[in-house]
């Protein structure tokens, strides 16, 4: 076998998944215009990060499996590391979350979100098939050590999305069903001790989830003005820039995590309905993907990948239609925002390799 | 590995992908079948929703800050009034409702024009203002007709007032309608509310301390844009009310003096810069430009050729002329070019060597034999011509710069002429030329290429009036960080100047004697004249044979109480022809109107009981 190191830089994306990812993208900018009240600085600043992200996808793309094998510990070790410098000197409103680097303010718990299931699949590669208790152990040790710093930050809605890849690599390694069934069941009887050591505002998240009339001029606002301006869209919506709701400021995240209300009510259910559809697409592509992989790191990473990416898609629709609490997870490449785009198309670069080294790869 | 397990871990991890891609469609129709519900079963409740409770978040326009004399007179003020605002979004078409509101309401293409401009920058959901100052009658017909103009809101605000008017004009300025430029030049978030700014005078200058910090309001409104009911409210903050050092009365009285003359009247307090009086005349009328003038009317203002929009006092330059004899004077004294005894031989001209050109005195046949206090009481140019050749012209500059001539005051208002101080290196910067041996002696009795402003004349001559305090003039009362710098004269040279200038006034021989009379204080001032055309050498200059436009300025500059000078006053009375006969007069007619002021009566008190304290 040649050196796949270096012999394939260049193109090497899938076209399906590609167009489908760019459609998204230009759906989300013609959204954050009409959203940010038709501000082409905006549209300007998010496409630089879009074309940032590409350029990323196109480095992962790039970069062959094994190598990204071999960095598994060291990518994990410097998450953690990072995660500990935000605990010491990080910065942030509220929550620290944030490193400044002088240059850019970087979020560690976004690096995470790709080191950890790297790092667990590295872990469980080799082992037979369907894992027994002690990879189980060494797993939960694992994801525990990122998940509780990130937690501490506190980012509660991130440290559950970076624990559940960590699971999800588990999952697709076959782990046995009575053990998933008794993960689920543990996770639900910790749920009441997880209300005690909430912070007080996650409470309220959760009391307003559970009753959006509560208070409905403070938290539970954009839950009820959220499902206003999907309801108001209706079948086929308002039209493009044309969506009062959102034109009257009543949304305090209507570029970011409620761009998804703003969508439905210019686009309507054909909007919501059409996102959805390259979304679901975008999935269906990258299992495909993995599945014709014979490579177990690889696939198992991009397995966890593709079911991550649906998690944010699923937890966004979820809160912004009100059937799940206000967690504050953006909409996959159609939110204002630069560092969870730049993770995606990361994630979709690692995808990509596996699609083009899967030839090439042999144990 | 083993083969056989390898596809063993290919077979499960399929079947765990299949059952994952088949948990994702069952979430994807579950979620779709949540906007499906929200979308088209809840569609026509949610939309009532949208079109009955929609929340409009109004910023809240601060109170601007007012502004005061020292005494505590208002001299601009907030008054209530109505104007007009259309909101584009609940506008259907545009065009059609402008023309309807002409009908009703006298619109001019200007407001039309500009408002179409300003609405290009603005959010749909943003009111903009088409016309301010709403007549009463306006109002009442409008709110008649309202039902035809949805979008189209009357709201009361607070219209700027000047109460004083014209009076003062070049010293408050004016607020006038935020432009397109202003717009993009301020803080959106500060001045979301506001729809005036400061254009000129201390309204512009203290544009933002005078404009404090908006509020805001969640209002609930119909489908229609009406509000319905208030939700919350955050207060604005009002902006920082000012008192300025400013004299209204003094400034009225200043006015009147000048009468009918165009000109300036400065007046300042030698002790800390304060500007007590502030007179640029002609002067406009400021109220009208706040509700928006007519391009008409300030074409009009622009064209005149009596120039009112122009502040004199700050940005006319004139020849300081024998204005400034006490200051070359000094420049000779500090330099040691010259002792107080030394005399100069007056035969009515002077001339360099080996050149023909006679530079004349004044006074056919000359002045006889003069010191320096006599030449300043007499103004005789011969021995300023001579003082000044002998000093050159580099040294003159060097000696009159800290007079802070040829220099920007730091008077708080914009666009101040820093005049010139004519020196070598001036003149080959600017004109590119070398310095001519003349131009030295012509500079000695303040000819030549000099340009001072009324302002910067007063605060050279606070500098004699203080013996040696260069004060910054100012306006706002308190005004912090001022820059104060002393010049170090012998106390015996002062003397010698200060009293020429009292004998300018009070001597027999004084060329200002007219004024001196029946003053309740010793008054020290000097007259000049400023040429306005270039008069050949031997050309006669007869006033009356002079067509107005061409006839010199009338300057003065005056101090008193001459031995502890409490008031400085510069006058400059344009084509008043000689300084003695006009602008002396009006110096005087000020400094008696300032015994008269608060200021003036207390620093009288304090003078009394040392006059006692002698005679006992």
């Amino acid at each position: 076998m040649g050196r796949p190191t270096l012999r394939r830089i260049g193109l090497q994306l899938d076209p399906p998944l590609t167009i489908a990812l760019m459609l998204v993208c230009l759906l989300g900018l013609a959204v954050l215009f009409s959203a940010s009240g038709q501000s082409e600085q905006t549209v300007v600043k998010q496409s630089v990060r879009l074309l940032i992200g590409v350029i990323v996808m196109l480095g992962m793309a790039a970069l062959p499996i094994p190598l990204l094998r071999t960095w598994a510990p060291w990518l994990y070790l410097l998450a953690i590391s990072l995660l500990v410098a935000v605990w010491l000197l990080g910065e942030g409103r509220g929550a620290q979350r944030w490193l400044n680097l002088g240059v850019v303010r970087f979020q560690p718990s976004e690096l995470t979100k790709l080191a950890l299931p790297i790092m667990v699949a590295w872990l469980i590669q080799h082992r037979p098939q369907p894992i027994g208790w002690r990879e189980l152990g060494m797993a939960a040790v694992i994801i525990g050590i990122p998940v509780l710093l990130i937690a501490r930050q506190p980012d509660l809605g991130t440290a559950l999305l970076v624990a559940a890849s960590g699971f999800f690599v588990l999952y697709f390694a076959g782990l046995r069903w009575r053990v998933l069934a008794s993960i689920t069941f543990l996770g639900m009887i910790t749920a009441p001790v997880l209300w005690y050591v909430m912070h007080e505002y996650q409470r309220d998240r959760v009391r307003t989830f559970l009753d959006p009339e509560r208070d409905p001029l403070g938290s539970g606002w954009n839950i009820i003005q959220s499902k206003i301006a999907i309801g108001s869209g209706g079948l086929s919506g308002k039209g493009w820039l044309n969506g009062t709701q959102s034109h009257l400021e009543f949304l305090p995240e209507r570029s970011t995590d409620f761009i998804l209300a703003v969508l439905s009510e210019e686009f309507g259910l054909t909007g919501v309905i059409s996102l959805l559809g390259l979304y679901l697409f975008i999935i269906t592509r990258s299992l495909q993907i993995c599945v014709t992989s014979r490579d177990n790191f690889g696939r198992l990473l991009g397995g966890t990948i593709s079911a991550t990416f649906f998690v944010y898609v699923f937890v966004n629709f979820g809160m912004v239609s009100g059937i799940l609490p206000v967690v504050g997870v953006p909409l996959p490449l159609v939110s204002y925002g630069g560092t969870s785009a730049v993770t995606l198309f990361a994630g979709f670069g690692i995808l990509m390799s596996i699609h083009a080294h899967k030839s090439l790869l042999r144990d | 590995m083993d083969m056989r397990n390898r596809i063993s871990d290919a077979v499960l991890f399929r079947r765990r992908t299949i059952t994952a891609w088949a948990v994702v469609v069952v979430i994807a129709f579950g979620l779709s079948s949540r906007f499906l519900y929200l979308q088209v079963s809840q569609h026509e409740s949610l939309t009532a929703q949208s079109d009955n409770n929609r929340i409009k978040i109004e910023p809240l326009a601060a109170n601007r800050g007012l502004i005061y004399d020292r005494n505590g007179e208002i001299l601009a003020d907030n008054r209530p009034a109505y104007r007009l605002s259309l909101t584009s979004e609940h506008i259907a078409d545009m065009d059609a409702t402008l023309q309807a509101l002409a009908e009703v309401i006298d619109l001019s293409e200007e407001s039309i024009s500009r408002f179409q401009q300003l609405a290009a920058l603005k959010h749909r959901f943003q009111g903009v203002p088409l016309k301010f100052r709403l007549t009463e009658e306006e109002v009442a017909r409008f709110a008649v007709l309202r039902y035809r103009f949805p979008g189209v809101e009357v709201i009361p605000y607070l219209t700027r007032h000047y109460p004083r008017g014209d009076q003062l004009a070049h010293v408050i300025g004016y607020v006038g309608r935020m432009d397109s430029r202003d717009v993009q030049n301020v803080d959106p978030g500060v001045y979301r509310a506001t729809t005036h700014i400061g254009k000129s005078g201390v309204e512009r200058f203290y544009e933002e301390r005078l404009h404090g910090k908006p509020g805001l309001r969640r209002m609930e409104v119909s489908a229609e844009g009406r509000s319905i009911r208030e939700l919350e409210r955050s207060a604005p903050i009002s902006g920082e009310s000012l008192r300025l050092t400013i004299d209204a009365n003094l400034q009225l009285a200043a006015i009147k003096a000048l009468g009918a003359f165009a000109g300036a009247v400065v007046v300042l307090a030698p002790s800390n810069g304060e500007v007590l009086a502030l007179v640029s005349q002609p002067s406009f009328d400021p109220n009208p430009f706040v509700g928006g003038v007519s391009r008409q009317h300030y074409a009009q203002l622009l064209s005149s050729n009596k120039r009112p929009l122009f502040n004199r006092a700050i940005q006319g330059g004139y020849e300081p002329g024998s204005t400034m004899k006490p200051f070359i004077a000094l420049a000779g004294l500090r330099s040691e070019e010259v002792e107080p005894e030394d005399t100069v031989h007056s035969i009515g001209y002077f001339q360099l060597p080996n050149q023909e050109r006679k530079y004349r005195d004044w006074k056919r046949g000359g002045h006889g034999v003069v010191d320096l206090r006599d030449a300043l009481i007499q103004s005789v140019n011969v021995y300023f011509y001579e003082l000044a050749v002998r000093l050159g012209i580099d040294r003159l500059e060097e000696n009159l710069a800290p007079f802070g001539l040829g220099a920007k005051t730091g008077i708080d208002l914009m666009g101040e002429n820093p005049g010139v101080l004519p020196s070598r290196a001036w003149k080959r910067k600017k004109k590119g030329l070398p310095w001519f041996p003349g131009e030295t002696v012509i500079a000695g009795i303040g000819q030549g290429f000099f340009v001072v402003t009324p302002l910067q004349l007063a605060r050279a001559v606070t500098v004699i009036a203080s013996r040696g305090k260069l004060v910054q003039p100012h306006l706002l009362m308190d005004r912090q960080t001022l820059h104060e710098k002393q010049i170090s004269v012998e106390p015996e040279h002062w003397d010698v100047v200060i009293d020429g200038m009292i004998g300018v006034v009070n001597d027999i021989r004084g060329t200002a004697r007219r004024i001196g009379a029946g003053s309740r204080f010793l008054i020290a001032g000097k007259t000049g004249t400023a040429q306005v055309y270039g008069q050949e050498e031997d050309e006669e200059y007869v006033e009356s044979e002079v067509a107005e436009h061409l006839r010199h300025h009338a300057l003065f500059v005056a101090f008193a109480p001459a031995d502890a000078p409490e008031v400085v006053v510069a006058v400059v009375a344009e084509h008043g022809g000689g300084g003695a006969r006009v602008a002396a007069p009006i110096a005087r007619k000020v400094i008696d109107a300032y015994m008269d002021t608060p200021l003036g009566k207390s620093a009288l008190r304090r003078r009394v009981p040392e006059k006692e304290g002698d005679g006992i």
